[in-house]
């Protein structure tokens, strides 16, 4: 054996490929099973793709690096879903490119924070985050309150999320930026088509500002539907497909 | 020494032309993409890259012009020495930005304005850790590998300029990166922030910085390839690997920087994951270890201790760490058979670990005494001792029971800098009080007393970083799990936030503690490289340096 590594250290190539062979293993096991084992995402009801203005959001919310300081993933731990609620699914975050589960809790995890707060008060938070929770150690955003959302640009964001695999329509793609003002405008007249298109969507003025789509309001909307995609009512946790 | 029959010193000005290409065709596309851009962020950074191209241009032109006025060396120093002195600057940088973001849990108005959020916890902490881990740590491993391998194989470093094109070619790479963080540039991917276009770019320096490794070894004196060049080896082929695939994604244009990754939730969690836990496992650990292979033995003046034992540690190592990434992912809605091989092969990495550390240690064996009076292989001792102690950490945090308390709280930050202060940071300090008064050709360091104060300032930063994070991590994790004997949860979330207030504060003293010392250490090397004489006359002498 001694006398076969002399091989290897006499010879770069020989080495390199060894060193190749060693480190793809483990990645080859491990991730691409993910890929076809059916059962790693749950069947579940409910999970659409994102509407163009909660990706606007959630595109804020990843500039931001909110996935500093907050998880998106309950685990299956009792105070865990005492404190936040259901454990998080693997099919709640399968339109999500990238993942932002998160890796610390220095503030709380956001996974089902929609419909938890009123948007009056995730407004206020994030203008002064302890003007409401005085305790708080995040940094303010007023600045987003300021900031116009491009809705120019909305087709182009769902036309890349289909080339990964989203199921955007043609429909969704071609109405993408009326699609975005229209959920910041209850008065919108296309309200019904958007809500066909994307079912379970929130219509409204989300940064108290009807004037204007902010990059406040693209931020609320996501926030606000965290969480609120599947319907628990139908998920069946011991179903066999849904073992893992 | 066989200097007088080396062929040497005078490279050829050809590789000039494909560099002076790259340069141009990179200022041309950061042209375009300024013109086109589709918001200001992107156009900033589009901007800054063309002035870096534009930088990159005038530095060739300098080479060539410079070339063959200094006298031809057996080795390719400058390019060391340039690592060198990038390492202690972006050490430092770094450094400040992480005791700026630990002020800013202690004291949360610290640098927040309402009108931007350039200087927002959320964009400074990806600065930070990408200036220390990549800045810093980078060019620390482009610095002693570019040294090392030309003194293990007796052979001046290949490619001409081309070295020079891997060494700023990283600086640009950074520059982009860390000026993309404070706008809102990422990719929201732990460690990967950098956008398409900066990994792009990383990505040819890379395949770069391995052709001028692989290059130089073939020029090789010797018939053996040195251990730490191995180590060298499977950090650059494997970072490019794991650099490539997690990296995947779909910019939403051309003009813009936002892109969106191949993958999506769970299968780019563990993609990621893969990615960050080998970030560590080969970026701040192979790499490392390869410097330790070299510096300690040179500076010990002792043959490393065990051969074999270096061979078994090293494709155990890495063999076993690329599997570790599903502990980062206990209890999610990762599938439970990939979170348990995650944490067994997490827990069996111990051993090889431990190999490493033993072997490092016991080649102080018959040149303890020289602890007492070398102050900078004290250092590389340290390190190898908190690489032991934080590789057994580390395998204790994978356990399922442990992690589920662990996860999320502030015990894996302290964990991260037990092995990012005490490992990589002194064992990167050790080298660059090795390599200073032997690139800059002096007989010894400028005050081995001011190393001693570093040694001693950094060890007690690192002594109350990790322990107020302990007891911080241990207290947030059963505070939130923590119920009255009504059978409700006990504490608000927001009432263990308050609680952590105290230790972050000494966690940022300890931080602060740290960066005095990196601070004594720039001074220290500064005077040297300059040649002062030694500060007190009456220094005890160190045992002498060699300069090769």
């Amino acid at each position: 054996m001694w006398n076969f590594h002399k091989l290897l250290e006499k010879h770069t190539m020989i080495l390199i490929v060894g060193i190749l062979i060693v480190v793809s293993l483990g990645g080859l096991v491990q991730i691409t099973p993910l890929f076809f084992i059916e059962s790693t995402i749950e069947r579940v009801e409910g999970v659409r793709p994102y509407t163009p203005l909660e990706l606007a959001g959630r595109q804020i919310y990843i500039r931001e690096g909110c996935y500093t300081c907050h998880s998106q993933m309950i685990r299956p731990l009792r105070d865990e879903v005492e404190r936040y609620g259901h454990y998080s699914l693997a099919a709640e975050s399968m339109y999500d490119h990238p993942f932002q589960w998160g890796s610390k809790r220095t503030g709380p995890d956001l996974a089902r924070v929609g419909g938890r707060y009123s948007d009056e008060w995730q407004r206020d938070h994030l203008i002064n985050p302890r003007s409401v929770v005085p305790e708080s150690v995040m940094p303010p955003y007023a600045f987003l309150q300021r900031a116009d959302v491009d809705a120019g640009r909305a087709a182009a964001h769902l036309r890349a999320n289909r080339v990964v695999g989203v199921p955007y329509t043609d429909d969704m793609v071609a109405n993408a930026a009326g699609d975005m003002r229209t959920q910041g405008d209850p008065t919108a007249a296309d309200y019904d088509a958007f809500t066909a298109r994307y079912p379970n969507a929130v219509v409204r003025d989300f940064d108290g500002d009807p004037s204007r789509l902010t990059e406040m309001d693209a931020l609320i909307a996501y926030l606000q539907h965290l969480g609120t995609g599947v319907d628990f009512s139908t998920y069946e946790a011991e179903a066999p497909g849904n073992l893992r | 020494m066989t200097t007088a029959t080396q062929p040497v010193g005078r490279d050829d000005p050809w590789e000039a032309i494909p560099i002076a290409a790259i340069a141009v065709l990179g200022a041309l596309l950061s042209i375009a993409g300024a013109a086109t851009a589709e918001d200001s962020r992107f156009a900033v950074q589009m901007y800054t890259a063309a002035a870096g191209f534009v930088f990159g241009l005038w530095a060739l032109a300098y080479w060539l012009a410079n070339r063959r006025k200094t006298q031809p060396t057996k080795y390719q120093d400058n390019v060391v020495k340039a690592g060198v002195i990038a390492s202690m600057f972006w050490g430092v940088a770094g450094m400040l930005v992480g005791v700026i973001i630990a002020l800013q849990l202690a004291y949360p108005n610290l640098l927040y304005f309402a009108d931007f959020g350039w200087t927002n916890f959320g964009r400074l902490r990806p600065l930070h850790t990408s200036a220390v881990i990549f800045a810093f740590g980078g060019n620390v491993l482009l610095a002693t590998s570019f040294y090392v391998v030309q003194r293990t194989c007796r052979a001046r470093l290949a490619g001409g300029a081309w070295p020079w094109f891997v060494f700023w070619g990283y600086q640009l790479f950074i520059l982009l990166a860390g000026t993309g963080y404070l706008l809102g540039v990422t990719q929201g991917r732990e460690y990967a922030e950098p956008a398409w276009y900066t990994d792009l770019w990383l990505t040819l320096v890379w395949v770069v910085y391995l052709l001028v490794f692989l290059a130089t070894l073939w020029k090789r004196q010797e018939k053996h390839i040195y251990v730490a060049n191995w180590f060298y080896l499977a950090f650059i082929v494997t970072i490019a690997m794991l650099h490539i695939v997690n990296n995947l994604a779909i910019p939403i244009s051309f003009s813009n920087w936002f892109s969106y990754s191949a993958f999506s939730g769970v299968q780019d969690a563990l993609t990621q994951w893969w990615y960050g836990h080998n970030a560590v496992g080969f970026f701040l650990t192979a790499g490392f270890l390869a410097i330790m292979y070299y510096f300690v033995p040179k500076q010990a003046e002792r043959p490393i201790y065990s051969y074999r034992l270096s061979i078994v540690h090293f494709w155990a190592l890495i063999f076993l760490y690329i599997w570790a990434g599903p502990h980062h992912l206990h209890y999610t809605a990762l599938p439970q058979w990939a979170q348990s091989l995650g944490a067994t092969f997490s827990i069996m990495l111990w051993m090889p670990s431990w190999g490493g550390m033993i072997n490092g240690l016991m080649t102080l064996s018959g040149a303890w005494d020289k602890l007492r009076t070398d102050p900078v292989l004290r250092m590389l001792v340290v390190s190898v001792a908190f690489y032991g102690m934080s590789t057994f950490e580390g395998p204790v945090m994978s356990i399922r029971a442990v992690n589920s308390l662990s996860h999320y709280t502030d015990w894996t930050i302290g964990h991260v800098h037990s092995g990012a202060l005490g490992w990589v940071g002194f064992v990167s300090f050790g080298a660059l009080y090795c390599l200073t008064p032997w690139l800059w050709k002096r007989q010894r360091l400028y005050s081995l007393a001011l190393v001693d104060w570093h040694f001693w300032i950094a060890t007690l930063g690192i002594v109350l970083y990790i322990t107020s994070m302990w007891v911080a991590g241990i207290m947030q994790g059963l505070m939130w799990r923590a119920y009255n004997e009504l059978g409700f949860l006990e504490y608000s979330f927001v009432e263990t936030v308050e609680a952590m207030n105290p230790y972050y504060i000494i966690r940022a003293l300890g931080g602060g503690l740290y960066l005095v010392g990196a601070l004594l250490m720039v001074y220290n090397l500064w005077r040297t490289a300059r040649g002062d004489a030694p500060a007190r006359a009456d220094e005890p002498a160190p045992a002498a340096v060699a300069a090769e």
